[in-house]
């Protein structure tokens, strides 16, 4: 049977536009990384990983930052996660038709989507000004702030996808609330649950407003999170604005290390994802 | 027990004389009085009145929508996972009003077993999913656990297929080995009472008959009541039948009186293919 030209054209138009709508959007991923990987390229040693943060005119690496990043987000998520899961197993299952769990889930909502420097400039407000000096603790409590609202949210969307039957289930054989929860629909929303943190993760390592007014910086080695602490965002920022031509490149570096790291966190997501579908 | 011979005949009409009958003879496992069942404003049970025989199969058949699930949903008060939901009236089980909100519901649920439409394996192992219920109510030794599941398995005539992969997914089994898998973790806490809620109609003929061969078995040792859609399967499997329509019991007998010479043109009706 014929098909009509009208649709035949109406086909072409769409598969047209829907094209060039991936293609716009994936140039720029590739671009990114092109330009990161190119402009870094000559940082992109065993030093960059092995050095300090070098005064201008010297060469270095960013040790420092890596390190500051790494603890930063590790503490960040250990407080943020599981608050997260907590709360947003109360929004899905113990409050789930109460009027306080809406009130919450809303406001959850707004958290989600306050702007980052917001919450830096909360937390300066409320650590950084009463300890009166900057703080890798600081920083670590504003990526939490960030991480906390997604994972609430993915964790009381993965519950959510859990079938009731399952929960019937699990009731009718006189199962605890807390039983249920833990030994079925955990398990059953495992990876979703995943997912979600590790998308908060990803989120969070790049986060560059909120450290600035928390960990600031830290030109030199220093493990202790009670004071300033080097991170890479806020040093890819600080290189990148420099007069220095050496920053820069590690600037790039910094760039292009941070991009693989959110690429790499990403995949892990999917094949996650993939694993909990089958 | 001979079913027949125990059967009552409890319509609207004649409820309380169905109970006092009952009473004079054996108790009956579930004594349903005066029911009524809200979904919000959804009137779903309408003054229901029921006494299910014990060690006997009783089938609840009517038409989509009349409350048979309900009626189910109510003997274990599954239905208070739910805002909006309410039942009044009693309904008596060892002698305790299992509706009154300071009965617990562990113990209802553990005397009471529900096995659903579909099949609700958890994602665990086939033996974890036995051993589920029981290792929370009992404290039991790993032999007495393992002896406890196997002995679960065989009545529900599922161990000789499981018994060399206990370890593996319950999610790899087949729909009718995982709807017995249900049965099994269900009757491995040792309920008195076991409530099918249309448990065979997403499973091919085969599964379908295999349950059905073990809830014959099983009546000896439980009082199960089932719902079902198939007819012939309430004629197959049960001793007593209920037929209800649009909330209301309408007729209440031995399975042969219901099928061959029931009272109430609705029941006759419905078994006839008229409507449903």
């Amino acid at each position: 049977m014929a098909i009509p030209a009208r649709r035949r054209i109406a086909d072409i138009v769409a598969f047209t536009f829907a094209t060039a709508a991936t293609v716009f959007g994936l140039v720029w991923l590739t671009w990114i990384l092109w330009t990161t990987l190119a402009q870094g390229a000559v940082a992109l040693t065993p030093t960059l990983f092995k050095e300090m943060t070098p005064p201008p005119g010297a060469t270095g690496g960013l040790l420092n930052a890596f390190y500051g990043s790494a603890v930063m987000i590790g503490l960040g998520l250990i407080i943020g996660a599981p608050i997260g899961v907590a709360a947003g197993t109360y929004l899905a299952e113990h409050g789930r038709y109460t009027r306080l769990a809406a009130i919450v889930s809303f406001v959850n909502d707004i958290l989600l989507s306050a702007p980052s420097i917001v919450i830096g400039l909360f937390v300066y407000e409320l650590v950084v000004r009463t300890s009166g000096h900057f703080s890798g603790y600081a920083g670590a409590l504003a990526l939490a702030m960030i991480l906390l609202p997604i994972v609430v949210r993915t964790t009381e969307e993965s519950l959510r996808l859990v079938p009731d039957q399952m929960r019937e289930a699990g009731f009718a054989l006189g199962l605890p609330r807390w039983r249920v929860t833990r030994k079925i629909l955990y398990k059953a929303a495992l990876s979703a649950i995943l997912t979600g943190i590790l998308l908060g993760v990803a989120r969070i390592a790049g986060e560059t407003a909120p450290l600035l007014f928390t960990a600031l910086n830290n030109q030199f080695w220093s493990s202790s999170l009670g004071g300033p602490l080097a991170n890479v965002p806020v040093v890819i920022f600080q290189y990148a604005m420099s007069p220095y031509d050496e920053w820069h490149e590690l600037a790039w570096a910094g760039a292009f290390v941070l991009t693989v790291f959110v690429l790499v966190l990403n995949i892990t997501v999917r094949l996650l994802a993939r694993r909990g579908k089958s | 027990m001979n079913d027949t011979a125990t059967a009552i005949r409890i319509t609207p009409a004649n409820a309380g004389m169905g109970r006092s009958m009952m009473t004079s003879t054996s108790p009956p496992a579930i004594d349903i009085r005066d029911l009524d069942f809200f979904y919000g404003k959804g009137h779903a049970l309408k003054n229901v009145n029921m006494a299910v025989p014990a060690n006997s199969v009783t089938a609840i058949i009517g038409p989509s929508g009349c409350g048979k699930s309900t009626l189910l949903r109510t003997i274990n008060r599954i239905y208070e996972m739910y805002p909006d939901q309410y039942a009044t009236g009693e309904i008596v089980i060892d002698g305790r009003d299992i509706l009154d909100r300071r009965y617990p519901l562990s113990d209802l649920r553990r005397l009471v077993g529900m096995v659903f439409q579909k099949p609700t394996p958890f994602p665990s192992s086939i033996k974890a999913n036995v051993a589920f219920a029981l290792s929370y109510y009992e404290r039991l030794s790993k032999s007495e656990l393992n002896d406890r599941v196997e002995d679960a398995l065989r009545q529900a005539a599922l161990w000789d297929e499981v018994k060399d992969k206990l370890g593996q997914s319950a999610l790899s089994l087949s729909g009718g080995q995982q709807q017995r898998l249900c049965i099994a973790r269900t009757i491995a806490v040792r309920p008195e009472i076991l409530l099918l809620d249309e448990a065979t109609s997403a499973l091919d003929p085969i599964s379908t008959a295999k349950i059905e061969e073990l809830i014959h078995e099983l009546r000896e040792r439980f009082s199960i009541v089932i719902v079902t859609h198939n007819m012939q399967q309430a004629a197959r499997i049960s001793g007593n039948t209920a037929f209800f329509h649009l909330g209301e019991l309408i007729e209440f007998g031995s399975t042969s009186d219901i099928f061959t010479n029931p009272r109430e043109q609705r029941t006759k009706d419905y078994i006839t293919g008229r409507y449903g």
